[in-house]
């Protein structure tokens, strides 16, 4: 299933085709809006009006569309412009917000394990992106093992036993209720023990708003730091791209109570649109690390600003 | 983040202060707030496009209320119509089928339709006394069969037993066969996540739709999503045809307009929301609690409301003033049924009073009937002026036109006019000073006690500080406390606690209203109504 000799360019065409086939009905009514708009008349208000429009469908929210539509209408205003030419500026105009977020997850080699926490609400994808991230982690030498952290939700620590099956790596599991910072606090220690690269503990999804659940997550990290002060070393929080505006209060919360380092956006195969990654970037700035694009175990790929953007803006490649 | 929303609004649209009815100005000004209110809530663009031309429609030319400003006069017309949009009532699961009753569940992946199986299978088994057996479809995701099969231990619902290479088909032909030899009332299948791109997938439900027939295919879809609630809504509905949504998250803070977008686009109500993950955390759908989430203008709502209600207050002490001189006449008495309907009727009524409110379902599930309050204000439409003012004109020809008028019986012409002449001596009676056992009021009036009585009211506003004021909100005014539970036999000497001089506010009403801490133990007084 793996493939440990993936050329990268192979697999930049796939993932590019993934993301551009999910984004397709994104771009197709988005760029369909453009070319309508454009090609009717020249560039005025009600035109920069529908452009934000477009984008508050693609969940840019109402201020970050207004805010990008009013640039694409930046010294623009009674010119005659075609709708391949409003497309490009669109696209420039978020890839300039996505831009100085898409980065990769660095591994310090250093930190040894190099312990990495997902965070996220209920069903954003959390333990199908650690599998994932386990095997391309695998794919690039390093030494996997992974915490089955969600003791909360029936069957969780199945499924990512199932995960460490399919990419060969370790697991750390307890028992279904246990404490979750007792098991993670384990898992650093025999991740420690057994000289494991990179330590991938899973969490049980929580909303935001519930203080309990995120006291327990506090606590999680918190334990963690008993055995090494410096981890957990990368958090990152999960998103889900069919969520609305409620995304930017689960960076706000999460960031708060468990230092999220970096972003995930999982589900971008479907309709939804994710746009509200924009969103979140133009406020918060957090680094995007990868963007899921399907359910198989090579569906994550490091997040490109610049295709994103593209794809956002419907500019077909 | 959403705190300064409210406030902002309030902030434009307490600037439209003009009195009068709402000219399109107003309207404008306060729906392109409202359109932005939406979308922050995350209501698909279209939905809310839709809904504002609606809003404009209805708002344009209505009366706008004393002391409220015309901005917060349309921010009241939103909420009622956001309410109407959502489905202004609850409806549950529906079972009427031959059994077992298979129930579908349907939605992306990551919505929370696993748990939302077990949740209602919980519901079903506990309350509805039904036997449940749960079949996962899911053969993609990792450990989904055995998430099933655990959470069915936990809820004390039985799994359909799990056979390794099957296909969803297979396995849903498999589960209503165990289901009809196993004597189930109900088969829940808990079908993958799929998204609604994945051509092979949406076929591969629709296959599993066609082979079970179920009787309720259920979209899980959460709370939190954003403008793709449309998309996701439809293309479900188009390929499976959903017979309803259940909503999972909604404890999260998130706005919830997904909920409206998907009710606009599909026409199907909204059934069921989660709101915890323990697994008793379901409940019904009430749309206002998530009108006031989308909207998050709860306080201008509230704020009009207790406006609207102050002016009824003022027609009422007119009224009480009328009838303490003893001009107690039809039109009085219209307005007297006409303002309780206007409370929601008899069912609202009692949703006001401290404590009951929490016994909604209850109240709901006891179905009390307005249709004779309806009637009975037909009955004094179809009479002329002069008979309504005078109605010991009332001989038997003019009963029986006013009967046909008004598609009664003459009975209860009678019965109303009855009515009516024994409320109009009991207002004279209290009006004259002997304050008379309240006692009979209620019994008098053949109502049980749901009939205001104003000269009550006046009397019992007199004696607190804050005079009607503090009746705002407040249980509805003479609203006896008895047919709650009290002790049976009408009411207890005076309503309950409202006397007492100086007493702030309604001291003593809810300890006074024994009987209502545990179950509904339904109404005496109200359930037979006459």
């Amino acid at each position: 299933m793996t493939d440990d000799s993936t050329n990268d360019k192979g697999e930049r065409q796939s993932w590019w085709r993934r993301l551009s086939s999910g984004l397709k009905r994104t771009s197709a009514s988005i760029g369909g809006a453009i070319a309508d708009l454009v090609t009717k008349r020249k560039l005025d208000a009600s035109v920069i009006e529908e452009l934000e429009e477009a984008l508050i469908r693609a969940d840019l929210g109402i201020a970050t569309a207004a805010t990008v539509a009013e640039k694409v209408g930046e010294g623009r205003y009674d010119k005659q412009v075609s709708p391949d030419e409003v497309k490009a500026i669109l696209a420039a105009e978020v890839e300039k917000i996505l831009g100085p977020v898409a980065a990769p997850l660095a591994i310090d080699p250093a930190k040894k394990p190099f312990v990495v926490l997902m965070v996220g609400v209920n069903g954003s994808g959390k333990t199908t992106t650690i599998g994932k991230l386990a095997a391309r982690l695998k794919r690039d030498g390093h030494k996997v093992m992974l915490a089955a952290g969600d003791t909360f939700r029936a069957a969780a620590i199945e499924q990512i036993k199932i995960w460490g099956e399919r990419t060969k790596s370790p697991v750390v599991a307890g028992q279904q209720g246990a404490d979750a910072a007792g098991l993670a606090y384990d898992a650093l220690a025999k991740a420690r023990a057994e000289g494991a690269d990179v330590l991938l503990v899973d969490t049980a999804g929580r909303l935001q708003n519930k203080a309990g659940l995120m006291d327990e997550l506090e606590k999680i990290v918190r334990v963690m730091k008993k055995l090494d002060d410096t981890a957990p070393h990368a958090v990152l929080l999960v998103l889900d791209a069919t969520v609305g505006q409620n995304a930017l209060s689960q960076v706000e919360v999460f960031s708060k109570i468990a230092g999220v380092t970096g972003l995930v956006m999982t589900k971008l195969d479907g309709t939804a649109r994710g746009g509200i990654l924009v969103a979140v970037s133009e406020k918060y700035g957090l680094p995007v690390h990868f963007i899921g694009v399907g359910e198989g175990i090579d569906d994550l790929s490091p997040f490109a600003a610049k295709d994103f953007a593209r794809a956002v803006a419907g500019i077909e490649d | 983040m959403f705190d300064g929303l409210s406030d902002k609004l309030s902030g434009i649209l307490d600037r439209l202060t003009r009195r009068g009815a709402l000219t399109a100005a107003d309207v404008d000004a306060a729906a392109r707030e409202v359109r932005r209110a939406l979308l922050e809530a995350d209501v698909a663009l279209d939905v809310v496009r839709g809904f504002i031309d609606k809003l404009k429609e209805r708002a344009v030319g209505v009366e706008v209320i004393k002391s409220v400003t015309p901005g917060q006069m349309v921010v009241k017309i939103v909420h009622d119509q956001l309410i109407e949009t959502l489905g202004a009532e609850a409806e549950p699961i529906d079972l009427n089928a031959p059994a077992p009753v298979p129930i579908m569940m349907v939605g992306l992946q990551g919505s929370g339709k696993t748990t939302t199986s077990a949740k209602i299978a919980k519901r079903l088994t506990e309350q509805g006394k039904r036997k449940v057996l749960m079949a996962s479809l899911d053969t993609r995701r990792p450990a989904a069969m055995e998430q099933l099969a655990v959470l069915g231990e936990q809820v004390g619902v039985q799994t359909l037993p799990i056979v390794a290479g099957q296909t969803p088909v297979q396995i849903s032909r498999r589960a209503l066969e165990a289901g009809r030899l196993g004597g189930f009332d109900v088969v829940i299948l808990d079908t993958a996540g799929r998204i609604t791109l994945d051509e092979a997938l949406m076929a591969e439900v629709a296959e599993v739709k066609q082979a079970a027939n179920p009787h309720e295919v259920l979209l899980v879809a959460d709370a939190l999503t954003g403008q793709d609630a449309v998309n996701l809504a439809r293309s479900f509905d188009e390929r499976v045809g959903l017979t309803g949504i259940v909503l999972t998250r909604v404890d999260g803070d998130g706005r919830g307009g997904a909920a409206l977008s998907m009710r606009a686009v599909t026409g199907k109500p909204i059934k069921l929301i989660g709101v915890g993950e323990k697994l008793d955390a379901l409940e019904d759908f009430y749309p206002s609690r998530i009108a006031d989430r989308i909207l998050g203008m709860g306080d201008i709502v509230s704020l009009v409301e207790k406006a609207a209600a102050t002016i009824d207050a003022e027609k009422a002490r007119r009224t009480a003033e009328r009838m303490r001189k003893g001009q107690f006449d039809l039109n009085d008495l219209r307005e007297q049924l006409e303002q309780m309907l206007k409370m929601g009727g008899l069912g609202g009524l009692m949703g006001m009073m401290p404590g009951v409110a929490k016994m909604k379902n209850q109240i709901a599930a006891a179905n009390l009937d307005d249709k004779i309050v309806t009637r009975q204000i037909a009955i004094i439409q179809s009479m002329t002026a002069k008979e309504r003012r005078t109605p010991d004109l009332l001989k038997a020809s003019r009963k029986k036109r006013i009967a046909a008028g008004s598609g009664t019986k003459v009975e209860e012409i009678n019965r109303l006019l009855k009515m009516h002449r024994q409320m109009a001596d009991m207002m004279k009676k209290m009006g004259s000073g002997k304050r008379g056992p309240i006692a009979g009021l209620a019994n008098a009036l053949g109502f049980g006690g749901g009939m205001p009585s104003q000269a009550e009211l006046e009397k019992m506003a007199e004696q607190l500080p804050g005079g009607l004021e503090s009746l705002k909100g407040a249980p509805p005014p003479g609203m006896p406390g008895s047919p709650l539970g009290g002790p049976p036999g009408g009411l207890p000497g005076t309503p309950p606690g409202l006397p007492g001089p100086g007493g702030p506010g309604l001291p003593g009403l809810p300890p006074k209203l024994p009987g209502l801490g545990g179950r509904f133990q339904g109404f005496p007084g109200f359930g037979k109504k006459k």
